[in-house]
Parts: structure tokens; C-alpha cells; sequence
């Protein structure tokens, strides 16, 4: 039994939920809910047990396949995230079948897996083709499940806009990985960076190649300037992929974005210089381009979507981090970090939207008031969820704030810390806006009760108690983020 | 486990316990009333708990994170032993003194502040004693906008302004202290405890540019949230407009962090910088701005509670005084001055409370021979505003007093330079805080009383957390030392040699 067996399990899982209904019509949506759920949770478990034992990838997978800390952090985190999102469209599920247009739902319970099984995959590429495959994989699903709300016209547009430039942003990332081929003669990250330690390698075309690499996973990433289709795609996408999306997608990107900067900043590398500027410039871009728009919306879920933004920003400048040696993870391990720390609190945030939406509201900023009224639980979970993505201290969000700033003053970019700041105070006031909203009410909002049903309490405290915990107790992830002596010192040599 | 972290939890809990749905009166009078017993305990047995001690006492370590190195670490020296005590008696009567018509979230948000108050004061970890600070944020911004006093519009705006003030503030601050982090770590590890950091700094100090530069930044960042001249126009409709017991606790208590935190923070680690002659002189330009600026806007104030918000900003200058001072005895005044704001400003803003639920109304030119139906209420509040201008006999007497003569005196030296003008100019504020002090109690208090507008003493069961501060205000004033004695080297250590 092999991480990799898990893996073609759930990817087979997905194929069997997708045909189930064609041959079972009288299936029912909690059944499949079920399926899903279950296998996911089995599957989650497994990873567990098998993680012990099993340290490496079956043999004739190791040339494309690697299994570090990273690989094993993200195949965890997407098991975890397909799980929430799974169960945020079971609990969605009556509304929205309103708008597909049978009422079925089955690819909402079937293409999550094959999007985990593309996502786990892309944990542990070894090489560029690996990594194209199940980013593949990965974004094409997403196509349908951006777009699975077919009776809304905003869900359409929001799916054509993501096809359009999805595909874009792919012809350019292949356009990038054929000049690093070109440049370098390999597609493995190892080959590329020694070929990128060799001086005799000819400079300008690399450049080129990673320039295009980086402006293609910063479509997937949301990077500034590239984050245009964001606001409008999260809006129209039904809520369990908006989820998904700002989540999973964001964890898939940045798990290669941290192998393709390793690659790039190889000690003695051609272009680590440019390739620092460029995510310090980007990263603070990005930062500004989410937060600054932010303070001016009135929907809750578009304002989610530019808090993704500049969150994607910050995890650029976590990067950038690349040479600091002062922590004890590395920039990839910080990135992983904040990652882990932006799950529960994004999720919830989805989450109480969720409920609103079921419950017959709108999503925007004036449908909160009176929420403290109506759920003094919800409205106290989306409280600590607000603080934790303004980054007030003693929540998750903070944490992953803190080590992004140590980063950045260590290298003294000054410029990129200006922007941060910037952005950071600008989030007080936009995440302060719908906090102050839930404990308003007026006339004009509604004040009957909202009922939640014991799942939707129990997965929303729980949520709530994990961004606290991360936030006074990140112990045990950073242990868990850490290289082990043995991979740290391979890596000095 | 270490009793501070009791005395840190058991607000919380008692806050999450009213919003679980526990009674709420109860709950927080029950959790204030244990936490000031516990803290008045510690206070007695402070001098065995720390007989041979150079550190903290009562202290207790939990490890957060490996690196960068950060802990749980509580513990207390009498500087945070003292300002523990006045946030116990302050949250004590302020939690007290809600009415039971009011909704339980009044509870929450002041426990919450208290809890923010207690753990900042008591944490030896730097990065805590920022973290807890931060808890008060969204408490107070809830607080302002939804309950404070006057038009929706206007208490909005308000609350607005005071979080954005104070958000801003905190990351200036947290940018500061990143920077002290980085700086002391040397190539090392990264470490947040202040033992540790304390221990560098013996070590090896700082280059003394990098010093002044670095305690500029967190004077900064700590300013703001004291109030410091020219970062201070968010305080005073803050206090304004904020609920009472928001009021009480913001004003006497959480501003307090600002000041706590220099004298913890930069002070000790950053010895020289404090004394290089631009921040020194940039300081005192500021606290001078307090003292005169503030005294004069004071002055012109036409309604009670803007009097009071005033005032408490005006204030300020004087603890800051003692700060750049830097001699012991003026550190010594700064903190008894802390402890004896404090607690005249709560009872003060308590009072004006009272009034307002009464009277419906502050403003001087409406208001007059309250004192005739109200005797005990009168005299209460001439305490509270007494201790304010500086009554000798009242706390705060004995802590002006400490601040001047060790400014005056600094360093023994015998020139007189810029830190004594400041004395001298800043001596002026007193006249100040007479004049707008007993003109608001004689025209609230004596003359003929307006037709309708008359006021009743509050009941007895009322009247005891009055009490309470007032008796504080008395006994402290009268035997300083009670308090002094708790401060044994902590400050000793600070003077630079």
C-alpha cells in the first residue's frame, strides 16, 4: 500500500460517482453525498496509516514522483479541503439544485475527487511535465464546477470568463516550460537547476521561460497583475466552489510555485536575482490590488474574493523570503504555513455565506446586520474568522502575517514591508465593516432565527477552535513543517 | 499552573460563559469579584514570592513556538503587579456599575478588555504582551459604534476613527518590534522573550543611531495608543462616546499598555537611545503638546464627558514626562501616577455615567446645584476630581510630585537643560487642570439648581465600587509607600548608568 495506490483510488472513485447516476437514476443526493464524503474520510485515513510506514513512492513512479515533507503537508492539505468543500455542498445542496438544470448534482460529488487526486499528484512533481498533467486535470474540472450553476447567468459568465483565461494562462505556462526546455535541455526541477548553476547556460532565454512559467502559475495563484478574472469568477461560482477554489486551487498553485522557486533559486543560479525581484514587485502588487479594491465593495463574496488576492500576495512575499535562514522553516515551509492557517478561516467565512444564502439571503455586506441576532453562533464564528483574516494576533491569520513581515525585514525589502503594512491596516477596515454589520440591526433587517442543523454547529465551532489553537499554539504544525535533519543537511551538500 | 494565568483566564472564561448563555451580571461581578480577591493575594504575598528573585515572581513558561522563539510566559514584578491590581479594581467596579437593563454584550466587551489589560500586563513574552493588547480592538470598535452615546452617524464615524487610530498604531508598533527582534538575535535564533532579550541587550547593546532609531519607531506605535500629542485626536470622542464601563476601562486602564509597554520594552532594552538628544527633544515637544495643547483645549470644553476625555488625554503627558526622565524616582512617580490616573478617571467617568442615565444631559450651561439633593454623589465626584488636579493627600498628588522633582533632578545633573524647562512649563498644566476641574464641579454642583434637572444619590448597593475607588484614591494618596515598596530593583535596572 502506497500514498500513490490512495491517490488512483480516489480518481477512480470520482469516475464511478460520474457514471453511477447514468445507470442509477433513483440515486439520491445524500447517497452520493455519502459515497463521496465517506471516501474521502477513508481515504484521509488511510494517508494517515500509510504515511508511517510507507516513505517513499513505489519504484517505478520515483523518477516523476518525490515524497518530502512539502509533498506529504499538501496531500494532507488537499484531502482535508476536498473533505470541507464535499461537505459544504451537501449542506448547499438544496438550493443548489435550484439552479442546475435537472436539480442533479452528481458531478458536484464526483469531480472533487478527481480534483484531489490532480492536486495530490501535483504535491509531489518531480518534473514539469508531471506538474502541467495535473495542473490539467485539476483546472479542466474546475471548468465545470465554476459553471455548474447553469441557471444563473452570473455563474455563466463566471464560467466562461474562467475558461477563457484558464486556458490562456495554460498556453502561456506551456509557452514558459517549452523555452526552459529549450534553455535548459531538461524538464526535471533537478536538471533545470543545474543547468541553472552552470554558467555557461546562455541567460536571456531562461529568463524568458521563467518569466512566462511565473506569469502562468500566477494566473492559477491569482497574482497581481494577473487577478483580473478573480472578483467576477468567485462571485458567479456556487459557493462550495468558490471554496475550492480560493482554497485548494490557491494551496495547488503555490505548492508548485515553491517547487519552481527552489528550482530557480539554486545556489549560484543565473536569474535568482530577477526572479527575487519579480515576486517582491508581484507579491506587493498583489497585496495592494486585493486589499485596496476591497474597502469599496458591498458583497461579502466579492470581498472574499479580493481578501484571496491579497492573501496570494503575501504568500508571493513569503516566497521571496527564499535566502532567510533565521526561522526554522524555509520559504516553502512558510508558505505552507500560511496555507494551513488560511483554511479554516476562508472555509468558515464560506461557510456562514453558506448559510445566509440557504436561508434566503443575499451576500451582501447590508444582509449580515442583525446576523448576531438571529445566530449568536454564527455571527461569533465569522467574528473570529474576520479577525483571523484582518490578522489580529491570537488567531491563525496572525501567525502567517508575522512570519511573512520577520521575512521581509530580515532581507530588508523595505518597499514590500510598506505594502504590506498597507495592506494589512486597509483589511481592518474591510473585515471591520461586516463584523460591525452582523451586530447592527435595524428595521430593515430581517430578524427571524437562523436554523442550523447539529453538523453545521458542530463543523463551524470546530473551525473556529482551530484558528485559536493555530494562533496560540503553532507549535505542532511548524514542527510538523520542518525538514528532518537528514533531507535539511542533503539539501547543504 | 501559575495563578496569573488564572487571573488572565478567568475573564475570558467568564465571558465565554455569559455568551454560552450564563447570567451575565453575575457571572462577570462573580469573575471580578475572585479576580481582584486572587490579585489582592498576590499583592501580599508578592515580597516572599520574590524575596531573592532578580527576575519575575509567580512566573510560569508555556512554549508556543520553537523559531521564533515564542512563550506563554507570564509572570510579575511590582510594575505589573500594581497595574494588575488597578485593572482588577477598575474592571471591578466598572462591570459592577451596568445597569441591568443593559444587554449582556456589555459584559462580554468589558471582560474582554480586562482580559486584553491583564494578559498584556502580566505576559514576559513580547510577542503576548502585543497579542493580548489587540484582544480590546474589536470589543471597544463593537462597543463605540453600536452603544455609544449620540447620533448613530457621529458614534459611527467615531468608532471608525478610534479602530482605525489604533489599528494603525499597533502595526507601527509591531513593525517596531519586529525590527528589536531582529536586531537582538544577532545571526541566532529569534527569540521573544524578554529575559532573553533583556540578557542581549546587557550584552551586547546596540549602536546607539540604531538605538534612538528603533525607539523613535516604538514610540511611535506605543504613542498612539496612549495618545501621545500630535497621535491623540482619536481619544477624547473616544471616551466621549463610548459607553461607561468602555470608558472606565479604555481610559483608566487599556491606555495604560502604551505607556506599560515603553517602560518594559524600549526603555530597558534600548537604554541609550532614549537619551540621544533628538528623541529626547522630539519626546518632549510631544508631551509638552499634551500637557499645554490638550490643557487648553480642556479648558474650553462646555460638556462634562468632554472634559473628562480631555483631560485623561492631557494627563497623559506627565506619565510621559517621567518616562524621558529616566531617573528612578521620576520612573517610580511615572508608574504610581499610572495606578492613580487610573483610577480617578474610572471613577470619574463612572460618575459622569450616573448623570447622564439621570439627566439625559452633560453640558455645563444646562446643569447646576446638583449637589443639593445628591450630597454623597457630590462628594464622590470631588474626590475624583480632586485626585485629578493633584490634591495632595489623593494618589495622584504623590505621583506628580515624584515625576517633577525627578525630572527636575535628572541624572544629578546640575545644568539646565531642555528636560528642565519641560518641568517648569509643564508645572503650568496643573493651574490648568484647576481651572477646568472646579469650574465643572462648582457649575455642576453649586449655584441654584435648574428647574427639573436634579439628581439623587445612587443607591447603597451603587454607591459601593464608588466607594471603593474613592477609599483607593485616599489610602494610596496618603501612604504611597504600600505600592512603592512592591517596586523593589525592576526600575532600578532601567536608569541608564
Amino acid at each position: 500500500m502506497s500514498v500513490f495506490s490512495i491517490e488512483v483510488g480516489l480518481a477512480i472513485l470520482g469516475l464511478f460517482l460520474l457514471a453511477l447516476e447514468a445507470f442509477m437514476p433513483a440515486i439520491t443526493r445524500r447517497t452520493l453525498a455519502a459515497i463521496s464524503m465517506g471516501g474521502v474520510a477513508f481515504a484521509f485515513l488511510l494517508f494517515l496509516l500509510v504515511n508511517k510506514s510507507a516513505t517513499q513512492m513505489p519504484e517505478f513512479l520515483q523518477a516523476y514522483q518525490q515524497l518530502d515533507t512539502l509533498a506529504i503537508f499538501y496531500k494532507g492539505f488537499s484531502l482535508l479541503i476536498t473533505f470541507l468543500v464535499l461537505w459544504l455542498t451537501s449542506q448547499c445542496a438544496g438550493y443548489l439544485s435550484k439552479y442546475t438544470v435537472d436539480g442533479r448534482l452528481s458531478e458536484m460529488f464526483s469531480l472533487p475527487l478527481i480534483v484531489c487526486a490532480g492536486m495530490m499528484w501535483m504535491a509531489g512533481a518531480k518534473d514539469l511535465v508531471t506538474v502541467f498533467v495535473s495542473l490539467e486535470l485539476v483546472t479542466v474540472s474546475f471548468y465545470v464546477l465554476v459553471a455548474f450553476a447553469r441557471k444563473s447567468a452570473l455563474a455563466l459568465e463566471a464560467g466562461v470568463k474562467y475558461l477563457i483565461l484558464g486556458a490562456l494562462s495554460t498556453g502561456i505556462l506551456v509557452y514558459g516550460i517549452a523555452w526552459v526546455y529549450g534553455a535548459t535541455g531538461s524538464l526535471t526541477f533537478e536538471g533545470i537547476a543545474k543547468a541553472l548553476a552552470n554558467p555557461e547556460t546562455v541567460k536571456l532565454p531562461v529568463l524568458l521561460g521563467a518569466a512566462l512559467l511565473l506569469a502562468g502559475l500566477g494566473f492559477k495563484v491569482a497574482a497581481a497583475p494577473f487577478q483580473m478574472w478573480v472578483p467576477d469568477v468567485y462571485q458567479g461560482a456556487p459557493i462550495p466552489v468558490t471554496t475550492f477554489l480560493s482554497v485548494g486551487s490557491k494551496a495547488a498553485g503555490f505548492v508548485i510555485l515553491t517547487r519552481v522557486i527552489d528550482t530557480f533559486f539554486i545556489q549560484g543560479s543565473l536569474i535568482a536575482s530577477e526572479v527575487h525581484g519579480l515576486l517582491l514587485v508581484g507579491g506587493a502588487l498583489t497585496v495592494l490590488l486585493g486589499s485596496l479594491p476591497a474597502i469599496f465593495q458591498t458583497s461579502v463574496k466579492r470581498l472574499l474574493a479580493y481578501s484571496s488576492i491579497s492573501h496570494a500576495g503575501y504568500l508571493l512575499l513569503a516566497l521571496s523570503a527564499h535566502g532567510s535562514t533565521r526561522l526554522d522553516l524555509s520559504a516553502g515551509g512558510v508558505v505552507a504555513f500560511y496555507l494551513a492557517t488560511y483554511l479554516p478561516m476562508t472555509v468558515l467565512g464560506f461557510l456562514v455565506l453558506a448559510i445566509l444564502r440557504i436561508n434566503g439571503g443575499g451576500e451582501d455586506v447590508t444582509d449580515f446586520r442583525g446576523l448576531a441576532k438571529r445566530s449568536p453562533l454564527l455571527a461569533f464564528v465569522m467574528t473570529v474568522a474576520l479577525a483571523s483574516l484582518a490578522g489580529l494576533p491570537l488567531t491563525a491569520g496572525f501567525m502567517g502575517k508575522l512570519f511573512v513581515f520577520l521575512g521581509l525585514v530580515d532581507q530588508a525589502a523595505w518597499g514590500a514591508l510598506a505594502a504590506a503594512v498597507v495592506g494589512a491596516a486597509a483589511g481592518f477596515y474591510y473585515y471591520f465593516k461586516t463584523i460591525l454589520a452582523m451586530y447592527t440591526s435595524d428595521a430593515s433587517s430581517s430578524s427571524q432565527p437562523l436554523p442550523l442543523n447539529l453538523w453545521t454547529k458542530v463543523g463551524a465551532v470546530a473551525l473556529a477552535i482551530s484558528i485559536v489553537v493555530l494562533g496560540v499554539y503553532p507549535r505542532p504544525l511548524q514542527s510538523m513543517l520542518m525538514e528532518s535533519p537528514a533531507t535539511a543537511s542533503a539539501a547543504a551538500h | 499552573m501559575s495563578p496569573l494565568e488564572i487571573v488572565i483566564l478567568l475573564p475570558l472564561l467568564a465571558a465565554l460563559a455569559i455568551w454560552l448563555g450564563a447570567p451575565a451580571r453575575a457571572t462577570s461581578v462573580g469573575a471580578a469579584v475572585v479576580n481582584l480577591v486572587i490579585t489582592l493575594g498576590l499583592v501580599f504575598s508578592f515580597k516572599a514570592a520574590s524575596a531573592g528573585k532578580a527576575g519575575f515572581a509567580f512566573e510560569s513558561a508555556r512554549i508556543v513556538l520553537d523559531n521564533p522563539a515564542i512563550t506563554f510566559g507570564v509572570g510579575a514584578d511590582g510594575v505589573a503587579l500594581i497595574l494588575t491590581l488597578l485593572t482588577a479594581l477598575v474592571t471591578f467596579a466598572a462591570v459592577w456599575q451596568i445597569g441591568d437593563d443593559k444587554p449582556a454584550i456589555y459584559h462580554i466587551a468589558s471582560l474582554l478588555i480586562a482580559a486584553g489589560a491583564l494578559g498584556a500586563f502580566l505576559s514576559t513574552d513580547v510577542f503576548f504582551l502585543y497579542a493580548f493588547h489587540e484582544l480590546a480592538l474589536i470589543p471597544t470598535f463593537l462597543m463605540i459604534g453600536l452603544y455609544g452615546h449620540g447620533e448613530p452617524e457621529h458614534r459611527k464615524a467615531v468608532a471608525w476613527k478610534t479602530t482605525i487610530y489604533l489599528g494603525a498604531g499597533s502595526l507601527i508598533l509591531l513593525a517596531g518590534l519586529v525590527w528589536l527582534v531582529l536586531e537582538f538575535s544577532g545571526g541566532g535564533k529569534l527569540t521573544f522573550d524578554l529575559q532573553a532579550l533583556r540578557a542581549q541587550a546587557a550584552l551586547t547593546p546596540l549602536p546607539i543611531e540604531k538605538q534612538a532609531q528603533i525607539f523613535f519607531v516604538l514610540l511611535l506605535g506605543f504613542g498612539t495608543l496612549v495618545s501621545l500629542f500630535p497621535l491623540h485626536s482619536w481619544a477624547a470622542p473616544a471616551y466621549a462616546t463610548a459607553p461607561t464601563p468602555v470608558a472606565m476601562l479604555h481610559s483608566g486602564v487599556l491606555k495604560k499598555f502604551g505607556l506599560y509597554g515603553l517602560l518594559r520594552i524600549a526603555l530597558p532594552l534600548l537604554p541609550q537611545g532614549a537619551q540621544v538628544a533628538w528623541v529626547q527633544e522630539a519626546l518632549l515637544f510631544m508631551l509638552l503638546g499634551n500637557i499645554l495643547v490638550m490643557g487648553l483645549v480642556t479648558i474650553n470644553q462646555k460638556r462634562l464627558d468632554d472634559v473628562l476625555a480631555n483631560s485623561s488625554v492631557m494627563h497623559m503627558g506627565y506619565i510621559f514626562l517621567g518616562l524621558a526622565a529616566g531617573t528612578e524616582i521620576a520612573l517610580r512617580g511615572a508608574v504610581l501616577l499610572m495606578f492613580a490616573h487610573g483610577i480617578s478617571i474610572a471613577l470619574l467617568f463612572a460618575l459622569a455615567g450616573r448623570m447622564r442615565n439621570q439627566l439625559g444631559t452633560l453640558e455645563f450651561s444646562k446643569l447646576g446645584g446638583l449637589g443639593e439633593h445628591a450630597p454623597a454623589f457630590t462628594v464622590l465626584f470631588a474626590f475624583g476630581a480632586f485626585a485629578s488636579i493633584g490634591l495632595p493627600g489623593l494618589a495622584n498628588f504623590a505621583g506628580e510630585l515624584m515625576v517633577f522633582v525627578g525630572s527636575f533632578m535628572n541624572y544629578g545633573s546640575t545644568s539646565f537643560g531642555p528636560l528642565q524647562w519641560a518641568v517648569i512649563v509643564s508645572l503650568w498644566g496643573v493651574v490648568m487642570s484647576a481651572v477646568y476641574m472646579l469650574r465643572a464641579y462648582r457649575s455642576l454642583f453649586h449655584g441654584s439648581a435648574m428647574s427639573g434637572l436634579f439628581m439623587r444619590d445612587p443607591a447603597l448597593s451603587q454607591r459601593l465600587p464608588l466607594i471603593l475607588l474613592a477609599a483607593v484614591l485616599l489610602i494610596v494618596g496618603c501612604c504611597p509607600w504600600l505600592l512603592l515598596n512592591l517596586i523593589k530593583s525592576d526600575l532600578a535596572a532601567v536608569v541608564a548608568p
